[in-house]
């Protein structure tokens, strides 16, 4: 199994402000009533988009300059709360490729790393200036380059930070570890049977 | 070396560093509910594999399951369609199924305890970020995604970075009316709803030493509502004593030799920390939310914040965006604020003892006129004992309902749900928008005594002053 290495996401953003952004706000409980992760993109952030009966309301998804948008911009505490993969699968289905945030909890992280979704974090001082920058001008190209943990949109240079092992595992296309857990059957079962009270439950 | 318990259990179940640093970690127990495992087994099936150990994973259905219907098929379609695809799959699979026949089922982090499941010592995953409760028991145990859950059936390990630990020492005793959830509040108010990212909470101190095992539960549950993966505390005498005797504990054969191990595996007397948090119990109040994160919480006695008082831009917003949500003015008193519906229930508060104690107060008291008030068991063997004590006929005398056991109002997966701007008194965990079913229903985080005296006054209340404190 050959995954996509992550090494830049170039893409337009969007900014949708404020801190514990929760992954129920993203992806409200009653979209997860299903067996499979399908069709979640269109719930995304359902309940801040739409009014009760289904209308738009003001919200920067909803914003045509911004429909273009593969790199979401957020505060402190992004994805905090329940640990709900469909947030990210939401994201991800929606058309996003990568998160830029002050912070993020870390299940969410986990989760969005095992999508080969980077989630990368910015000095709250960046995040503003290039929310800034963005509604000024929302066809600004934004580069992460997950690498060398920069991100560069217009006249912006930043770096971010991207914990030492996701970044490994996304540029090296072993964001999936699946095939990597599998390689070590033996010491698993050994240790299992050391463990003792797997066998005994 | 010395180590602390995080430290002692994490190396035990060590398989081996993977190439990016992460740790390949071993799970011990794995819990499975309808939400977030249908898609694991589908991606295990697009892969061809199989559940290594099937006898190491545990099932049961709680998020959507009505509380009030029993009978399938349930109403709502897609409802009956999840509990279906669980029921198909661990059939296919061979795991253990608490389901509804077996009057086993509840919530998830009730029924691991009740059954023995839980056990010092051992790593425990589940799709569901609560999973931190069964750190009670001197587990570590966390919240994992679907993908994850997918690697603990392939191959019972998953891969992760290793945690710092801070230890939160909470010294002395509780004042009366306060309780294990009001600390839970307190620290989540004072650490910030971030501040544990990266940590493993160790509680300790002579509070939690003096706590049961279901006040244990109720602080390490809400760890995750404070930014950290897991929450622990040392097991005890008092964690053998609650294991002894239940269907998945050691055996009696067994027992000497595993409480030997259990005790070998708490914190060194001399171990380090990455930072350690020192709280005065008697410091803790009667703890109510106001906002839309947990962490936006204050005493019974508190007044809205002012946004314009705050210097940094985003606490602003978040606190302006709190208050319109909620409907709240700065400077006004949280007491008095008005109610519509009061939940007691949910993995934090859906207890044995969360219903004694709260029933201790209710008798002889009727919810307020125009209130709706439920009450939901964690499962149903909570259910069953609280039935064959009378504390169901004490809530339905006092006009709570008494519903069946699952998750229910804290989530809103099932027909228990908020209406329009509603606002719900609730013991459950999360205050964010929406949370409770309806896209602008409003919640208030607090113990489940204090429910019981917003329910019978109408608003939020002071439980000691409702139920005359001194006179119990």
């Amino acid at each position: 199994m050959s995954l996509e290495k992550v090494r830049k996401i170039n893409g337009r953003s969007v900014y949708v402000p404020g801190n514990d952004i929760d992954t129920d706000r993203i992806i409200p409980a009653r979209f997860m009533k299903c067996v499979t992760f399908d069709g979640l993109g269109e719930y995304l952030f359902y309940d801040v988009r739409k009014d009760s009966d289904g209308n738009d309301k003001d919200h920067p998804l909803n914003e045509t300059r911004f429909s273009d948008a593969s790199v979401l911009i957020s505060n402190a505490n992004f994805g905090c709360g329940s640990s709900r993969e469909h947030a990210p699968q939401a994201l991800y289905r929606y058309g996003f490729r990568a998160v830029i945030a002050e912070s993020f909890a870390e299940i969410f992280f986990g989760n969005c790393c095992a999508l080969g979704m980077p989630c990368v974090a910015a000095t709250q001082e960046s995040v503003k200036s290039l929310a800034e920058l963005i509604n000024e001008v929302p066809e600004t190209e934004v580069s992460i380059d997950v690498i060398n943990s920069t991100v560069r949109a217009g006249d912006l240079n930043f770096s971010v930070d991207i914990p030492t092992g996701a970044k490994e595992a996304l540029t090296n296309g072993r964001w999936d570890p699946i095939a990597e857990l599998q390689e070590a059957k033996e010491s698993i079962d050994h240790l299992v049977t050391d463990l003792g009270y797997l066998k005994r439950g | 070396m010395a180590k602390n318990l995080f430290q002692k259990v994490w190396d035990a179940h060590a398989v081996r560093v993977l190439a990016n640093g992460q740790t390949q970690l071993l799970i011990g127990t794995h819990l499975i509910h309808e939400v977030t495992s249908p898609q694991a087994f589908g991606m295990l099936r697009d892969l061809g594999m199989k559940v290594k150990y099937p006898e190491r994973t545990f099932a049961t259905v709680d998020h959507i399951v009505p509380t009030d219907q029993r009978e399938q098929p349930f109403s709502d379609p897609l409802a009956d369609a999840m509990i279906k695809e669980l029921a198909k799959n661990v059939e296919e699979f061979g795991i253990t199924y608490f389901d509804l026949s077996t009057g086993k089922q509840g919530i998830v982090h009730v029924v691991g305890p009740e059954q023995g499941i839980t056990q010092p010592g051992t790593t425990i995953a589940c799709g569901d970020s609560h999973t931190a409760t069964h750190g009670a028991f001197g587990a570590i145990a966390f919240g994992i995604g679907t993908t994850q859950v997918r690697d603990v059936l392939a191959t019972q390990t998953i891969a992760l970075g290793k945690l710092r630990v801070r230890r939160i020492n909470v010294e002395g005793s509780l004042r009366p009316g306060v309780y294990a959830k009001d600390v839970a509040l307190h620290i989540i108010a004072l650490l910030g709803a971030k501040g544990g990212i990266g940590y493993a909470y160790e509680y300790g101190g002579s509070l939690f030493e003096s706590f049961s095992m279901e006040e244990r539960m109720t602080v390490c549950n809400m760890a995750i509502e404070g930014g950290a993966r897991c929450g622990y505390v040392n097991p005890d005498q008092k964690t053998f004593d609650y294991l002894k005797g239940r269907p998945h504990a050691p055996s009696d054969d067994d027992w000497s030799s595993a409480v030997d191990k259990w005790k070998s595996i708490t914190s060194d007397p001399d171990c380090e920390y990455d930072d350690i948090v020192n709280i005065m119990a008697e410091d803790i109040a009667p703890t109510v939310t106001w906002g839309v994160s947990p962490d936006q919480g204050f005493s019974i006695e508190g007044k809205i914040p002012d946004p314009m008082e705050e210097t940094d831009e985003n606490e602003r917003l978040s606190i302006q965006e709190a208050i319109n949500y909620m409907k709240l003015e700065p400077g006004q008193p949280i007491k008095g604020t008005k109610i519509d519906v009061a939940f007691l229930g949910s993995c934090t508060n859906g207890r044995l003892s969360d219903f004694r104690e709260v029933a201790k107060y209710l008798k002889g008291h009727k919810v307020f006129p125009g209130v709706k008030a439920i009450a939901v068991p964690g499962s149903q063997i909570v259910d069953a004992i609280a039935q064959q004590e009378g504390l169901d006929k004490i809530f339905s005398d006092a006009g709570f309902e008494w519903r069946a056991a699952g998750c229910s109002m804290c989530l809103a997966m099932n027909p228990d749900k908020l209406v329009g701007e509603q606002l719900c008194a609730s013991s459950s965990n999360r205050n964010f928008k929406g949370r409770q079913g309806s896209p602008t229903g409003r919640t208030i985080l607090m113990s489940p005594v204090m429910v019981a005296a917003a329910a019978v006054s109408g608003k939020v209340s002071d439980a000691r002053e409702v139920f005359q404190f001194e006179a119990v």
